[in-house]
């Protein structure tokens, strides 16, 4: 059916690893090459760790799936090198239409914020979306991805962890210090473990269609609620990439999956949908029943759940792969520093901490989005319709009506990795939170502030009125770069301490408040993990240290 | 408490009286999707969120015949 792309097929390569006489050890092993076992290999890259990605496939995802990706996902996606080709290719829309039965209830506008590089999010089908990932994987010499190569065996410990993989041309076996398993909502290696996913499954079913259209069709985000065309269920229309466009029906808990996937069935509920004029050409679908969960621990000794594996949403609100790549991103840069000795093992359970309470987070908000779209009881839906129908006419109702909430970059306000703060900031950015981004100069050339965070922490400072003594003891710490904000013509001996930028717009200054002499301390993964009123290079050690969980250790 | 449950009407009889006139030629489902309506717009009047949660509370303790 699909025509609009093809799935590349990617060679299977003999690994020297499978000549071995005794397993080949590797720091780092990861498993599934989706969105993030791709992710994960390029931020342990960038992390200066290696890693072998296992996938028993020979391809991206087979058919569209995720498709809204959000800007704290391109921002991820910028760190990586990949999110210009994504933009490029992806639709960026804001507008979108609510119905109601026969009526239009209201228009929005989503309006993002100005002064970021990334959009507020794009919609671009999975398959690019891995595709992009996988060309830039091939980029780096460091990252061993190995297609059809299935895992069959794990076996893990508190010291390490020993796999068996099953290729085209026999099997073998490896050992690694972490084995990190991203192999989809289903994991076999969830359940070869004995562990499980644990939540709701809903009683629903969906239709998910992907057509090209062939005339026309505004790039707005609709969203029926018991419509004409197809009573007592809701609908979604939105663009993609190629023309096609993604039509979610639901079909309710009693339709026959394989019935409701044939095209002569499709074909008639999408003529309603569209209009019999509208002429389209079905490229895939499939039917799906949602679930929202969870494991309880996403670490099992050294075997680390990432992703749908580890924590599934239903689709409404974009929170499977925005939340699974911020997971990655979570872990990369705690386990790296892990692995070259530079933190302690005891880091490792912030990921878990963390990303449990980012896992609640979405799936709290997708199943909220989920009752509401499907009312659990009579009253339920008559409060539902009624809050449609005064939306139509009262703003205030407009705030009720939920068909996803759109993923938001989560904030860790209460991680053991953050260092309180003392200072008063006129400013939402505390220890805990994802920065924002703001246009830059630097060197006269326009800039990014978000292009200059991450991979090391990173330190930003207002350099007005700094004494570059406190600078200068900041040169010997490791792991640790400096933007220097100024307006004003630097002294040489400055410029060498740090990148000198300029806050082209003021937005620096707005949105962190960050007046002369006050700093903020990003860690490896551009979350803020302190801020301070007056620069001192102690108290900056000591957050990085507090930060790569040096005083987890201590209280353990 | 953030919920003010002391007297708090202007005018208590006409507000009760004005109340089941609505609901007069209301069969059950009108009067439902009335009452529906009725919560949602004074639950945004009151808009806090302690409030509106203590109001729940109250409301849902069908036993409560203090």
């Amino acid at each position: 059916m699909q025509k609009t792309y093809t799935n590349p097929v990617y060679d299977y390569i003999h690994s020297p690893d499978q000549d071995a006489v005794s397993p080949t050890h590797h720091p780092v092993v990861i498993v599934g090459a989706g969105p993030c076992g791709l992710a994960a290999g390029l931020d342990f890259a960038l992390q200066g760790v290696s890693t072998v990605i296992l996938d028993d496939n020979n391809t991206v995802s087979v058919g569209s799936r995720a498709i809204c990706f959000a800007k704290r996902t391109l921002e991820i996606m910028e760190r990586y090198g990949c999110a210009d080709r994504m933009v490029d290719k992806g639709i960026t829309w804001q507008l979108g239409k609510v119905f109601f039965q026969d009526d239009l209830v209201y228009e929005f506008n989503l309006l993002p914020e100005s002064g970021h590089k990334q959009p507020a999010f794009i919609n671009l089908q999975q398959y690019y979306f891995e595709e992009y990932l996988v060309d830039r994987v091939a980029e780096f010499s460091d990252i061993d991805l190995r297609w059809k190569s299935k895992v069959t065996e794990v076996d893990t410990n508190s010291e390490r962890t020993r796999i068996k993989v099953v290729t085209p041309d026999g099997e073998y076996e490896m050992t690694c210090d972490y084995l990190l398993v991203a192999d989809g909502a289903n994991s076999k290696i969830r359940t070869m473990l004995g562990l499980e996913s644990k939540g709701q499954v809903f009683q629903d079913r969906f239709l998910i269609a992907d057509v090209v259209m062939k005339a026309d069709f505004p790039t707005e985000r609709w969203f029926w609620f018991d419509p004409p065309f197809h009573r007592n269920q809701s609908a979604l229309l939105h663009r993609q990439a190629d023309d096609v466009w993604r039509i979610d029906l639901q079909l309710g808990w009693d339709a026959n999956p394989e019935e409701e996937k044939k095209e002569e069935n499709i074909r008639p509920r999408l003529e309603a949908m569209l209009g019999k004029d509208v002429e389209f050409e079905l490229e895939w679908a499939s039917v799906y029943t949602f679930q929202c969960r969870k494991m309880d621990n996403f670490i099992k000794d050294r075997v680390v759940f990432m992703g749908d594996a580890a924590h599934q949403v239903s689709p409404f609100g974009a929170r499977g792969a925005n939340g699974g790549i911020q997971s990655v991103e979570n872990l990369a840069w705690k386990l790296a520093r892990i692995v070259r000795g530079e933190a302690p093992p005891a880091l490792l359970e912030t990921y878990n901490s963390e990303r449990q309470h980012g896992a609640e987070e979405n799936i709290l908000n997708s199943t909220r989005a989920t009752d509401f779209i499907t009312p659990k009881n009579h009253i339920s839906r008559v409060f539902r319709d009624e809050t449609l129908r005064l939306a139509e006419h009262y703003h205030f109702a407009r705030r009720l009506v939920n068909s996803g909430r759109l993923s938001l970059p989560c904030s860790y306000p209460y991680s053991p990795l953050n260092t309180d703060e003392s200072a008063n900031f006129n400013s939402a950015l505390c220890a805990g939170s994802p920065p924002k981004d703001a246009p830059i100069s630097v060197d006269g050339q326009p800039d990014w502030l978000i292009r200059h965070l991450g991979n090391h922490f990173t330190l930003l400072v207002n350099a007005e009125s700094i004494d570059p003594a406190q600078l200068a003891a900041l040169q010997d710490q490791k792991d640790l770069q400096l933007l220097l904000m100024s307006q004003n013509e630097v002294s040489r001996e400055m410029g060498k301490l740090g990148t000198i930028l300029q806050d082209a717009e003021g937005l620096i200054s707005e949105r962190y408040d960050l007046q002369p002499g006050r700093a903020y301390l990003f860690r490896p993964d551009q979350i803020v993990t302190a801020r301070w009123a007056q620069l001192d290079s102690e108290q900056v050690k000591s957050a990085i240290q507090k930060a790569l969980g040096f005083e987890l250790e201590t209280a353990a | 408490m953030k919920l003010n449950t002391q007297p708090n009407f202007t005018d208590p009889d006409a507000f009760y009286a004005a109340l089941t006139a609505i609901h007069r030629d209301l069969d059950r489902d009108q009067s439902e999707r009335v009452n529906a309506r009725l919560v949602l717009l004074l639950a945004n009047h009151i808009g806090d969120m302690e409030a509106l949660q203590e109001a729940l509370e109250v409301a849902s303790n069908l036993n409560d015949s203090a």
